[in-house]
């Protein structure tokens, strides 16, 4: 017997892509996405309803799809959509709160599996320099974004207990940086010149969207249950990150973060909220091993690789890592040059 | 006691101010790791890659035909390039916990190196008691005002035992703009069990300063006075994960900004543990921050085991008390003796 997925979000392109490979997969009967925004591109065999899931029109249809496993991904959508915090939050905690309530009464479902984020863990100077997954989130920054985060995965836990015939899979993803995906980082790190902290240089973990992808897709169809850190194999830091793109640092002085926040807001439209300046000044690094061993899957991409195909799709900046080569060599043969003669 | 069982840092187990003679004693080369520098250079030659940054040290092994010394500096000029390109394109590798082995070989060790030899003129004892490989905890005191102690220790295991000592910081570390870039990069990290754990089970040695501020921030007059050693926590991570901890004496670090007053009003304001008066700050303004140049003695004492203790000890409170207090007094007992050693303070 195949298996009816419901993924929510589908109007983020990654939930597309996620519920298209799922409706190609042949253990898989029929997936139905969900989004109130319109969907874009070919989404295949999906059938994609535009329905709220903060309306308990959402609980009809779990019950007439027959719906066994519940993909919840509105997660990175609150997130990149724009739309004022208020609204993200309206929609992903909210939103969340009523799916699940809806899923509580579907009795045919056996399986959810939310999208989270490594933002849950916060970041502070306190953080331990990597996270696992028993590691209490902690820091006084926790705010926006990673609150909602951390909502949402307590009412999946609360959920859970509810309902414990229903085998659980929480993804705490690492930001996914694909060029042609819309993300806060992205944009961010298309900026002619990258603004940083003044004196602080946080280590970065990055997720390619093939392993964000296969993660959720193996999740959905088969997979342990538990909570789970997926992210890139190795680090970056912010420095490595904007050398390896060509581009120029514009270090701000801790105390400017907030100014230089602002006109990015106004100027090219890149919220960086209270949480974001957190992890663009301490980092925050996860524990990948469980996902390898428990949840039994590789990523294929390191954190370095992931940014190499980012950049290698959006072009570099003026301080290519090839312009430097050049100078370099040049360098060396003028200088040498000069020594012989 | 004998002058003959030291090894200067600056020295290396060369002819150096301890040693009057042509040669090192033999005291000196048997407390020396084998194999490595103390191992018999000639009288005033100069040990290959100790002077400068190794990336700008020649190749070792010279080639006969590479003689000259245009090719010689063309080389040197080559790789310094290629290293200022690598840094400048973000090419480089750096571990989970941010670090960075080839920055910290090359450029932090040696901008400490002349702190060590000229400054403060580091003797060093009994580095045969760092293991050579596999993860072990250094436990040391703290003192100074400014952790200049905990940046000694990681420049004298770097030299003299050729590892690299990931030091455990407070979280003030981690917050300070430029000091906890600089930190991560560095190899430190966060005092916390996780990260004590996780660097101990993959092997590393891992330094600890377990009396925390009571130890760095503690007023000149009860100088050498080992102050309470945290919960313990060091000795727990330790017995989990098997590993010996080596016990680590540091004298000469009180003296370097002796603390004579404290303004815990403003370093309430400032969100610091103290803000310290000393007989040249905040008086003489920078000036005040140059250290005393007092005379250090470094002591790396007999590796306690834990990996006799059955691995359910870790959570037993009693006995990981009772080893807390029995590194404390080892180090205590170490530094009564090395003081005695010493003599003055600034000699």
């Amino acid at each position: 017997m195949g298996r009816v997925v419901l993924v929510t979000g589908v109007a983020d392109q990654l939930a597309a892509e996620v519920a298209r490979t799922l409706s190609a997969d042949p253990r898989v009967d029929r997936v139905v996405g969900v989004d109130m925004a319109p969907t874009h591109g070919d989404l295949g065999a999906v059938r994609v309803v535009r329905a709220d899931i903060r309306h308990p029109v959402i609980a009809d249809l779990l019950a007439a799809e027959g719906v066994d496993t519940v993909l919840h991904m509105d997660v990175r959508a609150a997130s990149s959509r724009t739309g004022g915090r208020g609204a993200s939050k309206e929609t992903y905690v909210i939103g969340t709160m009523q799916l699940l309530a809806a899923c509580q009464r579907a009795v045919a479902v056996r399986r959810l599996v939310l999208m989270s984020s490594t933002a849950v863990y916060g970041a502070s100077p306190r953080s331990p320099a990597m996270f696992s997954e028993e590691s209490a989130p902690e820091g006084p920054q926790r705010s926006g974004y990673a609150k909602d985060c951390a909502e949402v995965e307590g009412y999946v836990r609360g959920f859970g207990r509810r309902r414990p015939d229903v085998s659980l899979a929480v993804l705490r993803c690492a930001d996914v940086l694909a060029a042609d995906l819309p993300s806060a980082l992205a944009r961010y790190l298309r900026l002619p010149a990258i603004p940083t902290v003044l004196g602080f240089d946080p280590r970065l973990q990055l997720l390619h969207r093939d392993d964000a992808l296969q993660v959720l897709h193996r999740a959905a169809v088969h997979g342990a249950a538990g909570t789970f850190n997926v992210a890139g194999d190795g680090v970056l830091t912010l420095s490595q990150l904007v050398r390896r793109l060509g581009r120029p640092a514009l270090p701000v002085p801790g105390f400017g973060v907030e100014v230089v926040g602002r006109a990015l807001r106004r100027t090219s439209g890149i919220d960086l909220s209270a949480d974001q300046v957190a992890l663009l000044t301490y980092g925050r690094v996860v524990d990948t091993t469980a996902l390898r061993e428990t949840f039994g899957y590789q990523p294929r991409w390191s954190t370095a690789q992931t940014l190499d195909d980012f950049a290698a799709t959006t072009g570099t900046g003026p301080l290519s890592p090839e312009r430097l080569r050049r100078v370099e060599r040049g360098l060396a043969t003028g200088l040498a040059g000069r020594g012989t003669a | 006691m004998s002058e003959a069982d030291i090894i200067q840092l600056g020295a290396r187990g060369r002819p150096g101010r301890g040693n009057r003679g042509p040669s090192p004693s033999r005291a000196a080369r048997s407390l020396a790791p084998p194999g490595r520098r103390a191992s018999g250079p000639a009288p005033g030659s100069s040990v290959p890659g100790s002077t400068g940054p190794p990336f700008l040290a020649p190749v070792p092994g010279p080639d006969p035909d590479d003689a000259s010394g245009d090719r010689e500096g063309d080389q040197v000029l080559a790789r310094a390039l290629a290293f200022l390109r690598r840094r400048l394109t973000g090419d480089y590798e750096i571990d989970d916990l941010g670090f960075d082995a080839e920055l910290t070989s090359t450029l932090f060790m040696s901008a400490l190196r002349p702190l060590a030899e000229r400054w403060f003129r580091i003797e060093v004892r009994g580095v045969e008691n760092i293991p050579r490989d596999g993860g072990a905890l250094v436990v040391a005191n703290h003192s100074g005002t400014l952790p200049v102690d905990a940046l000694m220790t990681v420049l004298v295991v770097h030299d003299h035992a050729d590892r690299h000592l990931r030091a455990l910081g407070a979280d003030l570390v981690f917050a300070l703009p430029f000091v906890s870039e600089l930190a991560r990069k560095g190899g430190v990290t966060m005092a916390c069990t996780e990260d004590a754990e996780r660097l101990l089970a993959g092997g590393e040695l891992v330094g600890v300063w377990p009396e925390g501020y009571k130890g760095i921030g503690k007023p000149y007059a009860e100088r050498y006075r080992l102050q309470r050693f945290g919960r313990g926590g060091f000795v727990s991570a330790a017995i989990r994960t098997r590993v010996p901890i080596v016990p680590c004496s540091i004298v000469g670090a009180e003296e370097i900004y002796p603390l004579i007053g404290n303004l815990p009003t403003l370093a309430r304001l400032l969100g610091l543990p103290y803000v310290p008066i000393t007989p040249f700050f905040p008086l003489l303004g920078p000036l005040g921050l140059i250290p005393l140049p007092s005379k250090w003695v470094i002591e790396f004492g007999e590796p306690l085991r834990t990996d006799d203790q059955p691995a359910a000890s870790a959570d037993d409170p009693m006995l990981v008390f009772n080893l807390t207090d029995q590194v404390r007094e080892r180090i205590q007992l170490t530094l009564d003796r090395l003081l005695v050693h010493r003599g003055g303070a600034f000699s």
